[in-house]
């Protein structure tokens, strides 16, 4: 017992080492969420190509839209078939190579590259959920005079948006974890803090045991905002 | 485009319009003419082609070819803006296609505000003003799901009314309603038609077409096989088609 406080003291109390955790945190928190902002936009942009193209008639495609559809299918392509480790290290060692070594660096890396790896994902997700929109909504937007993007923008997407949103709640959940591997171009997240403290006081188990219990609260929370919002959005379903 | 009717009173020309999915012609030629405050009703078998051609004059469905002129422009011209002339021709659906994620109030507001034709405050107003036409003023704040689909319809046309257009398109907007509530759409619809609301409108009620209509459309297909004032298309039908086809549902 007296051996697992002091383990405690350790890994938490002594040299401040409780730090490493909170810096960690916010670190975390901050790539997940900037991530998961930029992968949205992404996700959204390409998912809106996708769905228009081929919602298209046979008769009149778009050939515009037909070449920004192949983009984003290169785009799912390459992202989807190759590891989110491998990017983030192409992105910190290539793309930002000649970059300093800052924490604001690595963060922008970071973002960048989960950012654009999440997208992809995102893309699937959101075209599905136009996809499943019944083709009366687009018609009864246009017939009123609304434009399409008009018509997207204020009737198929806060529709889709509702539809999607527990996969959505899922891929955030997968951001917040794997952003852990972030600790392979340096940048101090929570997973990095834990390595720290364990390469200091010599102690595994504690420290990794203890970010998996925050890891765990965290992502406790981000299912308890989704649930909310999800109530919110489920206004209109109520029946007589 | 010049138009050689010169008919001022011409709201609607359509020129030899013709649609074709892949091989399949759907629309083969048609031209016919909707006039300003005319009723005019469009009947024939299912697949004949009459939704397409409702569907076209808004072009909801593109054309393969032909024209079709409204208020004298052409609107199949590619370099017209159909968002123009779409707000000016409100369109009633068979399955309604309400809004679910709006309130009625904003279902009927959205595009009259999107569209700066209005204020919101304006628009609320107006809309207030159609859902107690329709008789659903109490409905304002109620979600599409929680009314019954005559009420629904109902609200349908109060949205499309907001855009004050010069014409309303009806596709077959009672063929999806329990029968009992038949009848309070096309009361609603009446009214439009003595209001002199111009319309074209596709159904199977026979008792409507005879009662409010000025002139009656038989497509078979794709082709007008023929158009004449109810009275005589109802009691002296020339085409045999038409005839067996009245036969059927009279």
């Amino acid at each position: 017992m007296d051996k697992f406080i002091n383990d405690l003291y350790q890994v938490f109390v002594y040299d401040n080492n409780y730090l490493y955790f909170v810096r960690g945190i916010r670190v975390t928190l901050l790539v997940t969420v900037l991530s998961l902002i930029l992968g949205l936009v992404i996700g959204v942009v390409v998912a809106i190509i996708r769905a228009s193209h081929d919602l298209q008639s046979p008769n009149h495609m778009n050939p515009v839209l037909g070449f920004f559809n192949i983009i984003c299918k290169i785009y799912l392509t390459v992202i989807r078939g190759t590891p989110t480790m491998v990017q983030l290290l192409i992105m910190w060692f290539v793309v930002f190579a000649s970059a300093r070594s800052t924490d604001a660096n690595l963060i922008r890396s970071a973002v960048l590259a989960f950012g654009i790896n999440s997208g992809a994902y995102i893309a699937e997700i959101v075209r599905s959920g136009i996809m499943s929109i019944e083709k009366g909504q687009m018609e009864a937007g246009r017939s009123l005079g609304l434009t399409y993007v008009s018509t997207m923008k204020s009737v198929i997407i806060p529709q889709a948006f509702k539809n999607i949103l527990p996969a959505l709640g899922n891929e955030f959940i997968t951001l917040l974890k794997e952003t852990s591997i972030v600790t392979v171009i340096g940048l101090k997240d929570l997973t990095k803090g834990a390595m720290i403290i364990q390469g200091n006081t010599y102690q595994a188990l504690v420290p990794f045991l203890a970010i998996a219990l925050i890891y765990l609260a965290l992502v406790m929370i981000i299912v308890k905002i989704m649930g909310v919002i999800e109530r919110r959005l489920r206004v209109s379903d109520k029946q007589l | 485009m010049t138009n050689s009717y010169n008919d001022a009173n011409v709201l609607i020309d359509v020129r030899d319009l013709k649609k074709q999915f892949g091989d399949h012609v759907v629309l083969n030629g048609i031209n016919t003419q909707i006039r300003k405050g005319e009723v005019v009703v469009i009947i024939g078998p299912s697949g004949s082609g009459k939704s397409t051609f409702l569907r076209s004059l808004n072009l909801l469905e593109i054309p393969t070819s032909g024209e079709i002129l409204f208020e004298g422009v052409n609107i199949t011209d590619p370099n017209t803006d159909i968002n123009v002339h779409r707000q000016k021709m409100g369109m009633v659906f068979q399955q309604f296609n309400l809004f679910p994620n709006m309130t009625v109030k904003k279902n009927i507001t959205l595009a009259p505000v999107k569209l700066k034709k209005m204020t919101q405050d304006e628009a609320d107003k107006r809309a207030m003003e159609l859902l107690t036409r329709v008789g659903l003023p109490e409905k304002a704040d109620a979600y599409p799901q929680m009314l019954s689909g005559g009420q629904k319809q109902r609200v349908a046309i109060a949205r499309a009314l907001a855009m004050g257009p010069d014409v309303m398109l009806f596709d077959e907007p009672t063929s999806a309603l329990d029968p009992e509530m038949v009848g309070e759409v096309l009361t609603i619809m009446k009214e439009l038609a003595l209001s002199g609301m111009t319309m074209v409108v596709v159904t199977h009620e026979m008792g409507f077409a005879k009662e409010v209509g000025s002139r009656m459309i038989f497509i078979d297909e794709g082709v007008i096989m023929e158009e004449n004032s109810p009275k005589e298309f109802f009691e002296n039908p020339k085409n045999q088609r038409l005839k067996d086809f009245l036969s059927k549902v009279l």
